[in-house]
């Protein structure tokens, strides 16, 4: 159990409002209902109540509380808490951030961090099923594992594409006559570090010369100091492309470049990303005996535990409010109930879950997606100044 | 872009193309917990345009100098959160080494 699970845990012992206030992070200057209302979401039998937050500066000035936010409180109080990071994903708690700045990295994660992903394929011979076009957006779709900090955007006025801006796969697959049917996986797409291998079809053949291709590399991939130890490959290599039957026979090669999920989901760096309020359940009053049992019960994802008190007493505790899922089983049975349990969530600490696609890992995409931030600010700053 | 007045600079309005939520809404958060503001507020004209308006109305501050601060104070935070963050990572990295060890020293 964590030390935020056992303070967790102990509040249940106490008046809702009294552990509220005696958290180091809630100024005690406002009244007890306004603070509860300004940090707490209340979620009520029927809807949830107070989910706006405050931001005007002067929201509280009539009561003498000066709500604007001081960058060095700011500092002091903003916690990030990794709960658990794989290769894939990330969860970690943010502690006292607005939901603006939040959803703001949340947007960017989905929407703006850059990746690579196929965007031009050239089908040299297509005889399977599955059209040329629907093919192509099925490729698209496949994750690359590839740095996109090492590429640079298209140049969309010139036709240039080279080793900065160009990742070059190809696609040849064929199911003998007379063999069963053959599913082709992404592992069939190999990289070309060399560029195209495709003669152009403007360009005229040329004996001696190299015949011209769809990109001009001046150099190899492979050969780059980026590249040689972490060659490019696919994230998954079992992805179904197409499935081939006897006799057919798919031959192509895809150009994958830099691009960002507002243009196209398929440059999305993250499965998703999300986050949610952390929950939080009060105990307004002492729930013994049989009736701890029966709050036990209600609840489907196990939030509630029973302890002894002593003379054979039994009280329930919340013991796990994280688990929460505010499904607001345990207080539907009536008003009784909602009077016993209060469910909140509280507004400034979230939740946040990142899951890659394998470009670039969770950590490293939610510092990305900080850092666009800051930079869109630097780019008003500068535009302004 | 800026839109406002000359003889008063304390109110304006500013456009920004190729800008969503994402800025406008941070930026808005970052202008209302300043003190010279009276208003702020922005919106999307149209859902097609990549443009953002944000209204400011100040106290008597230039609206374009109360915006670079939000701006400067948003650019802040933000840094503290990548600090933050990129600490809270590497802690918890050397935490799960430490403990895998732990665990290997016990087999």
């Amino acid at each position: 159990m964590s030390e935020e699970d056992e303070s967790m845990s102990e509040q249940s012992n106490e008046l809702g409002l009294d552990f509220i206030l005696s958290l180091d992070d809630v100024p005690s200057k406002l009244p007890p209902h306004l603070e509860l209302f300004k940090t707490r979401v209340l979620c009520s039998n029927d809807a949830p109540i107070h989910t706006d937050t405050i931001q005007y500066s002067g929201a509280y000035a009539t009561l003498g509380v000066d709500n604007s936010l001081r960058l060095d409180s700011f500092c002091e109080k903003f916690k990030v808490e990794v709960k658990r990071l794989t290769d894939s994903d990330i969860e970690f708690d943010m502690i006292g951030i607005d939901p603006a700045i939040a959803n703001a990295f949340r947007r960017i994660l989905i929407a703006e961090v850059p990746t690579m992903a196929i965007e031009r394929v050239y089908i040299a011979n297509n005889t399977s099923v599955i059209q040329d076009e629907v093919l192509s957006h099925r490729l698209g779709l496949v994750p690359i594992r590839a740095d996109p900090r090492l590429f640079e955007y298209p140049d969309n006025a010139g036709d240039e594409k080279n080793e900065k801006n160009t990742i070059v796969f190809k696609l040849r697959a064929r199911c003998q006559l007379g063999q069963p049917r053959i599913t082709v996986k992404s592992d069939k797409l190999k990289w070309l570090p060399n560029g195209s291998e495709l003669p152009c079809e403007d360009a005229k053949p040329n004996a001696g010369s190299k015949p011209k291709t769809f990109t001009s590399f001046t150099c190899s991939q492979d050969s780059l100091p980026e590249f040689s130890s972490n060659p490019i490959s696919l994230t998954y290599t079992d992805i179904i492309l197409a499935k081939l039957g006897p006799g057919q026979e798919i031959e192509l090669e895809v150009h994958a470049v830099k691009g960002i999920g507002r243009t196209h989901a398929k440059w999305s760096p993250v499965a998703t990303a999300w986050y949610r309020m952390l929950p939080e359940v009060v105990l307004l009053e002492d729930v013994e005996g049989e009736m701890a049992d029966e709050l036990k019960k209600k609840c489907p994802v196990n939030v509630f535990d029973i302890e002894d008190i002593g003379k054979g007493r039994r009280r329930a505790t919340v013991a796990r409010p994280r688990d929460c899922t505010l499904c607001r089983e345990c207080i539907r049975a009536g008003k009784e109930w909602e009077d016993r349990v209060s469910l909140r969530r509280v507004k400034n600490h979230f939740i946040f879950t990142v899951e890659s696609t394998g470009a670039l890992p969770p950590e490293v995409l939610f510092t990305e997606a900080v850092k666009i931030l800051e930079d869109k600010c630097e780019r008003v700053i500068t535009e302004l100044s | 872009m800026e839109h406002g007045s000359y003889s008063d600079p304390s109110k304006a309005t500013f456009s920004f193309v190729d800008e969503d939520h994402t800025f406008a809404n941070s930026v808005r958060f970052s202008l209302n917990q300043d003190p010279r503001v009276s208003f702020c507020g922005y919106s999307i004209p149209h859902p097609s345009d990549n443009r953002v308006n944000i209204r400011i109305q100040t106290t008597g501050d230039p609206a374009r100098e109360v915006l670079i601060d939000a701006c400067q104070d948003l650019m802040v935070m933000c840094q503290h959160v990548r600090g933050t963050f990129d600490k809270a990572v590497s802690d918890f990295k050397k935490g799960k080494t430490r403990k895998g060890k732990k665990d290997m020293d016990v087999e």
